[in-house]
């Protein structure tokens, strides 16, 4: 009687692993499906992707270029003569000028980040795959650079190698692969003990392989989740330069550059301090959810 | 204990050696002289200014000196400023630097806890959600946009504030609240992380079964174990307010070091430069020491590691 009962619900189970075999839930299914229940981060996504679709198209679309001058319109109220967002000293239209701010401060901040990334992964990869005494040195060697005053080495790269636009990638991207290759290492440390890997090398899959299947991809969520919370500090790490008078250069500009040219005449245009500033901050603000939403959907024991 | 320290000690030596080092020569590469004016100086005169501040050596025989006499505790004259030693220049900025930041930490760190704590205890509830979402914007609005936005309302309209200079307690007000607020952000996510974890620990569980009040658990108990990962943030804190002091000096228009760095590494004033980033690199290294101490003191499992 209980056997007969019992059989339905076996044969759901049958097939649900019958199922599994053919198409299964993986991690990064289950992560996805968990990033896009919280709903700050896929409203963040969501204008995130507006932001680079203008950052990108947008400079095209506006009809003043954004380092065209026009003496007629100087500090134009947003909504006057057709300037949107109204324009600034010299009379440049303020909506192409956060426009192209905003792409060059999200260029800066992947870019930035994709060097960080690369430096960080390497580093942590090699030293926690070889272990022993190359760990030992290379490790050290980060908590040595870990103490150092960034900032201070930014500033003398900008006023070492000139403030060339591709400098500052390279600059930024070079103190801020320090956390990406601590964490990197722990995760590739303890991943190389893990059971899967003995068992996949008691199967006789080659080390390449190993990493390859088992390890990166395990490494990726920590990594993806870093990546995008860097990003957000690199752009303002490169605003922190451009307010200091170390970033880009006019006529071109960033959002950092836009925002402490506005708040100098923030009396004069309150304009063009508050809409850079709004649109640095949502992008900001995006990032970091992202990054938050992301860590709960790929590790949710973390919190 | 002791070896713990020593061997933390023996790390400390060589980074401020290398800071040194990468500094001295990242320096001497940038194109451009201290005596490089709008007027082109004749040769013969800049020969003899940069004989007299011994520039006219080769750059190791410079690098050598220079390291004697930072280890006598001499930093060389400004090579800007002339008739001042870096020295003095130091002396006369730091304590306003100083003044603010430790302002701004003992702020940051009172505001940062409370806020940290009143989350944590009412996790998933209005509060933590409002606590929250403050520090997500403490992160993502820079200093030098609340800053000119709180000079604003506080010193040009309301007037209760000046808008800037050194004048008497009052006038380090605002560029204190600048400082602090994005420390205020990251301390009290780091509380709030640290007290969801403790209180759901076992022996938070056997103090509430024993009966003690919610008052004596949350701050006897949890709160002392919450804080050691704050203990661990004091280094990076340091480093942040160095950060922000940058901003918030020029914005302020404070006489304090970080202004000197900025205006030094702009007109190569490489003694200065040097000086400044001495004092800073020992101060973050000196304080990630004391932090990894009181850690090791505060959890045995630090040491063995």
């Amino acid at each position: 009687m209980s056997g007969l009962s019992l059989a339905p619900q076996l044969k759901r189970n049958a097939q649900a692993l019958e199922g599994a075999a053919v198409k299964g839930r993986s991690l990064w299914d289950d992560a996805r499906r968990r990033l896009f229940r919280n709903r700050a981060a896929v409203a963040s996504m969501i204008l995130l992707g507006l932001f680079l679709l203008a950052a990108i198209v947008g400079p095209w679309l506006t009809p003043d270029h954004f380092d065209t001058i026009n003496k007629n319109d100087v500090w134009d109220p947003p909504l006057t003569n057709g300037h949107l967002l109204g324009t600034d000293s010299l009379g440049r239209d303020l909506l192409a000028r956060v426009l192209v701010g905003l792409r060059v401060s999200l260029a800066i901040g992947v870019v930035a980040t994709a060097v960080s990334l690369v430096i960080g992964v390497t580093w942590g990869a090699t030293a926690g795959f070889l272990g022993g005494a190359v760990d030992e040195l290379m490790m050290r060697f980060v908590d040595v650079l870990y103490t150092l005053p960034f900032i201070f080495f930014v500033i003398l790269l900008m006023v070492t190698f000139g403030r060339h636009f591709l400098l500052i990638f390279l600059a930024i991207g070079c103190v801020e692969w320090l956390t990406m290759s601590r964490i990197v290492r722990g995760q590739t440390l303890s991943l190389k003990q893990k059971e899967f890997v003995e068992a996949a090398r008691a199967a006789g899959l080659s080390t390449p392989a190993i990493i390859g299947r088992h390890i990166v991809p395990n490494l990726l969520g920590p990594v993806v989740v870093y990546a995008t919370l860097t990003i957000p500090g690199v752009i303002l790490l490169e605003s922190f330069l451009s307010f200091l008078g170390m970033g880009v250069q006019e006529p071109l500009t960033s959002l950092g550059t836009l925002i402490s040219n506005g708040a100098e005449e923030m009396d004069l245009a309150p304009w063009l301090l508050i809409f850079p500033s709004l649109v640095m901050v949502l992008t900001l603000a995006a990032f970091n959810f992202i990054g938050d939403g992301l860590r709960d959907a790929i590790d949710p024991k973390d919190r | 204990m002791l070896r713990f320290f020593l061997r933390r000690l023996l790390v400390a030596i060589p980074t401020l050696f290398l800071v040194i080092t990468a500094a001295f020569f990242m320096m001497r590469a940038a194109p451009g002289s201290p005596f490089e004016t709008s007027r082109k100086l004749p040769p013969e005169i800049l020969a003899h200014v940069e004989a007299k501040f011994g520039m006219n050596r080769p750059l190791v025989v410079q690098y050598v000196s220079y390291l004697g006499g930072v280890a006598h505790g001499d930093f060389g004259p400004s090579l800007k400023y002339q008739d001042k030693s870096v020295l003095e220049i130091v002396r006369e900025g730091f304590p306003t630097s100083l003044k603010i930041g430790l302002a701004a930490l003992v702020l940051a760190s009172l505001v940062g806890v409370t806020l940290g704590v009143l989350a944590a205890i009412r996790q998933n509830h209005a509060i933590d959600y409002s606590v929250m979402g403050v520090a997500i914007l403490g992160v993502c609005i820079p200093s030098f946009v609340t800053a000119p936005l709180l000079r604003q309302v506080f010193a040009s309209q309301l007037g209760w504030v000046p808008t800037g200079g050194l004048n008497g307690p009052i006038s380090l007000v605002l560029p204190v609240v600048v400082l602090a607020l994005p420390q205020v952000a990251i301390i009290s996510r780091l509380t709030r992380a640290g007290m969801i974890e403790v209180l759901h620990s076992n022996y938070i569980r056997t103090a509430r079964a024993k009966g003690l009040s919610e008052t004596t658990v949350v701050f006897r108990h949890a709160l002392r174990a919450a804080l050691a990962p704050l203990v661990a943030y004091l280094g990076p804190a340091c480093a942040g307010l160095i950060t922000g002091s940058l901003v918030v000096e020029k914005i302020f228009n404070l006489p304090g070091l970080g202004k000197s760095f900025v205006t030094g590494a702009l007109q190569r004033d490489y003694t200065l430069v040097m000086g400044v980033l001495i004092l800073y690199a020992s101060l973050i290294i000196a304080l990630n020491l004391a932090g990894d101490m009181m850690l090791a003191v505060l959890d045995p499992r630090v040491r063995l590691s």
